[in-house]
């Protein structure tokens, strides 16, 4: 019954959505009187999908069987944390999170945006529903979470073991409330090309959404580079894997967004561009969905390949983001460009950080999408691996942070490079000390970790230079924000370059009682032992590490799941204040001795340290900014 | 810059983003290359020896395989929940005449003796693959697998998954094929 009641919530839902597309066409078209309904049907609509939701997650954490898509990835064996994350760990499940979080975020416009013409909400939210509509569809007619199964099995199938993880259990709904976030900024930038009213109150309204779903983005995206990178066992973060990509375009394209909205919300400049990142940003999260669901790029993330469900969504695309390029093809021209502003300026800067963030974006939509290019042309498969990435983005990323440095520093509309030669002098000043040591303490490390190490030390510090002069305790809390995520890039670039320049690495085949070296650690192989937990045995071994001082201990396992089979490797890590010691253990030989793979990894938990303190300056940012629009309507309601 | 030339810019995106389309869109239609075929069907299986899985039954070995004579060869364990749902089928080939050897993956005879004492013993021998290598020899990437052995010693086929009753022909069938 269960089940039939999160259909039912589904096929309501899909009515009030199209209900909201009518009411928000009929009202723009000059039905006035409908204007005020369509917030109410955008909060019902929303509290249908989540209720979908629900049920779906009720259905997973009972086991009930007879539900096709439970029996697939469910089993009563596994522990409650799994059960209840099984709901959005398969195909069906997670579309169904998706759609729910294109609800929330349309009842979220509904009921809290104040600033917006009441027309360009209206038409926002109408695109909102056209989305939505579309997605539904795709549930209902193609890939049903609520499917029966009759007869109903014994025993459920399970969830895949990788995914069996904490970390793993809250990637998803994180990751997806910024993919699904950024529909906001899409659905704003429609309506206001609809209403043609694109200017700096649009800018000013759509920050803070931009802001909130960068900030999931961000988290989600620095969760999944450290699950990527303890649970697979492969040593690597970062493995410009398709469906990292997938996430990863979406952000850049979104922090292209979040610094053209600010020069569109101070300046009133750049508004065509700004609309067309909107636009772009939600299109990525919608192709990276897209080109993950398909199936179309082989990748260790997608679940199910089934082509049909592929040209669905395609053909959904086809309807959101061609039309929205054809509507800002043919609206943006009408568009009055707003003021100028001189090359050397605040707003020069930021122009030439989107221009960096759209390049990279580009370089890693063609090195994505270049398999099926090369297939489409040549009939060869073949795939483009991190020496494409590293070589091709690496420089033009920390071209772009260099700018980050001057930017801050820089007066809006125009300003003299003498100025700025002296504002930066210090942070250049410690750069050079940097190369310096660097050269002489280190010598060997390549070209581009050098680079990245001693532009992190000049960023951390220039980050930090807004903040000079300034009475702290009055610095608006956006720019506590700015400054910490800034210093946020220069951690994390911290980290990538010295996990990359510095990074120590042994395989070795070890008897019980035998040792290895790895960096400065020596590494004592004790025993293997099996052992069994909840839902899987594995074989355990453990390892003494000493550099000097109380030695660590290591248990590497090598798991193994009986439902699906499936064998995974957990490493185990040490982290100390200096790095991470990352150890896992892979098949043993007749002669008793044991494969083991050992890392010396320095200062790498720099790199999501880092994305955390994006996040968090995220954060403060969308704080700041709503604090003060407050602050701004009070004062306005006073006069 | 003149206004002309921005308004053609305009449409750029919209432009590669059509080229995105008919890319992809080719790409779906074209028939899919991902689908697995095990690389084994036709060779000769690799070398192996596996020893006693129970000490009443005897293990398996590459010699014992291939003396004339098609044979089943099917990879399960006693944790492995599929296994039990396909007793029956293996139970319908054994009366249909086929002979049916065992490799145990990561098993421990107890639990061994209780799985076939509940769920009927349909094996000649049994050989117990304690670290998976045969089981990864074999190109088998979970339990149950089922492989159908030619009299030569040649892989003919690979179940995967399950067998469920209406698999039973296809694999007799295989058999027969293999005689």
């Amino acid at each position: 019954m269960t089940a039939e009641l999160g259909l039912a919530a589904l096929w309501l839902a899909a009515a009030l959505a199209l209900l909201q597309l009518a009411l928000a066409a009929m009202a723009l078209a000059g039905r006035e009187e409908l204007l005020n309904g369509v917030r109410p049907v955008a909060v019902v609509q929303a509290v249908l999908a989540l209720l979908a939701f629900a049920v779906l997650i009720r259905l997973f954490v009972v086991v009930d069987l007879s539900v096709e898509l439970v029996a697939l990835n469910d089993a009563s064996t596994k522990p409650l944390l799994y059960r209840f994350a099984g709901a959005w760990g398969n195909h069906e499940g997670s579309m169904l999170m998706w759609v729910a979080i294109l609800g929330l975020s349309g009842a979220c416009v509904a009921l809290l945006e104040r600033r917006l013409p009441e027309r360009t909400l209206v038409a926002t939210l109408g695109t909102q529903a056209a989305i939505g509509l579309g997605f539904y569809a795709f549930l209902l007619f193609a890939s049903n979470p609520f499917q029966r199964l009759v007869p109903a099995p014994a025993e459920g199938q399970g969830l895949n073991p990788l995914l069996q993880d904490p970390g793993l259990a809250f990637h998803p709904p994180t990751l997806y409330l910024g993919y699904v976030g950024l529909s906001i900024a899409f659905s704003f930038a429609c309506g206001a090309l609809l209403t043609r009213q694109v200017d700096a109150a649009l800018a000013r309204a759509m920050r803070p959404w931009v802001l909130g779903a960068w900030v999931f983005l961000t988290l989600g995206i620095t969760a999944g580079s450290y699950w990527a990178y303890y649970e697979l066992g492969w040593g690597g973060w970062w493995f410009w894997d398709p469906v990292e990509n997938a996430s990863l375009m979406p952000w850049l394209a979104a922090t292209a967004l979040l610094h053209s909205v600010a020069v569109l919300a101070t300046r009133d400049s750049l508004r065509a561009w700004t609309v067309m990142l909107a636009v772009v940003a939600f299109s990525m999260s919608m192709i990276g969905t897209f080109l993950v669901r398909s199936g179309i790029l082989t990748s260790v993330h997608a679940f199910a390949v089934d082509p049909r469900r592929g040209a669905f969504i395609l053909v959904l695309l086809a309807l959101y983001i061609g039309g929205a390029l054809a509507l800002f093809a043919a609206r943006a021209g009408t568009v009055q460009e707003g003021r100028t502003f001189e090359p050397v300026s605040r707003e020069g800067s930021l122009v030439a950080n989107n221009l960096l963030l759209s390049a990279i974006l580009g370089i890693v939509l063609v090195g994505t999408l270049y398999p099926l290019l090369a297939e489409a042309v040549t009939g060869e498969k073949l795939s483009v691996g991190p020496p494409y990435f590293n070589a091709a983005a690496g420089p033009l990323a920390l071209l772009l942070v260099t700018i980050m440095v001057a930017g801050p520093l820089l007066r809006w509309r125009r300003d003299r490079l003498a100025a700025l030669g002296r504002r930066v002098a210090l942070p250049a000043g410690l750069a050079l000390a940097a190369l310096i040591a660097l050269l002489v303490a280190a010598p060997g490390v390549r070209l581009l970790p050098l680079l990245g190490l001693v532009l992190a030390a000049g960023v951390a510090l220039g980050s930090l230079a807004p903040l000079w002069g300034r009475n702290l305790r009055r610095t608006p809390m956006f720019t506590w924000g700015m400054v910490i995520g800034h210093l946020g890039v220069a951690v994390a670039l911290a980290g990538m370059a010295s996990e990359s320049a510095f990074t120590r690495e042994t395989l070795v085949a070890l008897a019980p009682g035998q040792t290895a070296q790895v960096g400065p650690w020596r590494i004592r192989f004790d025993a293997v032992e099996p052992i069994a937990g909840p839902n899987w045995t594995a074989l355990e071994a453990t390892l003494q590490a000493d550099r000097g001082g109380a030695p660590l201990l290591l248990k590497p396992q090598a798991r193994f799941f009986p439902s699906p089979p499936t064998e995974t490797s957990e490493a185990a890590i040490a982290t100390r204040w200096d790095g991470q010691l990352y150890t896992v253990i892979g098949k043993g030989d007749e002669a008793g001795r044991w494969q083991l793979r050992l890392w010396w990894k320095p200062f790498v938990t720099l790199i999501w340290l880092g994305g955390a303190l994006i996040a968090v300056g995220g954060v403060l940012s969308l704080l700041g900014r709503v604090r003060r629009e407050r602050r701004a309507a009070e004062r306005l309601a006073w006069l | 810059m003149a206004l002309k030339t921005i308004r053609w810019l305009l449409w750029v995106p919209l432009i590669l983003f059509v080229g995105f389309v008919a890319l992809v869109a080719s790409g779906l239609v074209t028939p899919s290359t991902h689908e697995i075929r095990s690389q084994l069907i036709g060779k000769p299986l690799p070398d192996f020896a596996l020893p006693p899985a129970l000490p009443a039954k005897p293990g398996l070995a590459r010699v014992e395989l291939g003396q004339g004579k098609p044979r089943l060869v099917n990879i399960f364990a006693s944790w492995c929940v599929p296994c039990a749902t396909e007793s029956a089928q293996l139970a319908t080939l054994k009366r249909a005449g086929v002979e049916i050897d065992g490799i145990a993956i990561r098993d421990r005879p107890e639990d061994l003796t209780r799985f076939l004492g509940r769920y009927g013993d349909p094996y000649a021998r049994i050989g117990a693959d304690r670290d998976s290598s045969v089981q990864m020899a074999l190109g088998s990437s979970g339990v149950p697998e089922t492989f159908v052995i030619d009299g030569a010693g040649v892989i003919r086929l690979q179940h995967v998954g399950e067998i469920r009753p209406e698999h039973v022909a296809g694999i007799l069938a295989a058999v027969e094929a293999a005689k």
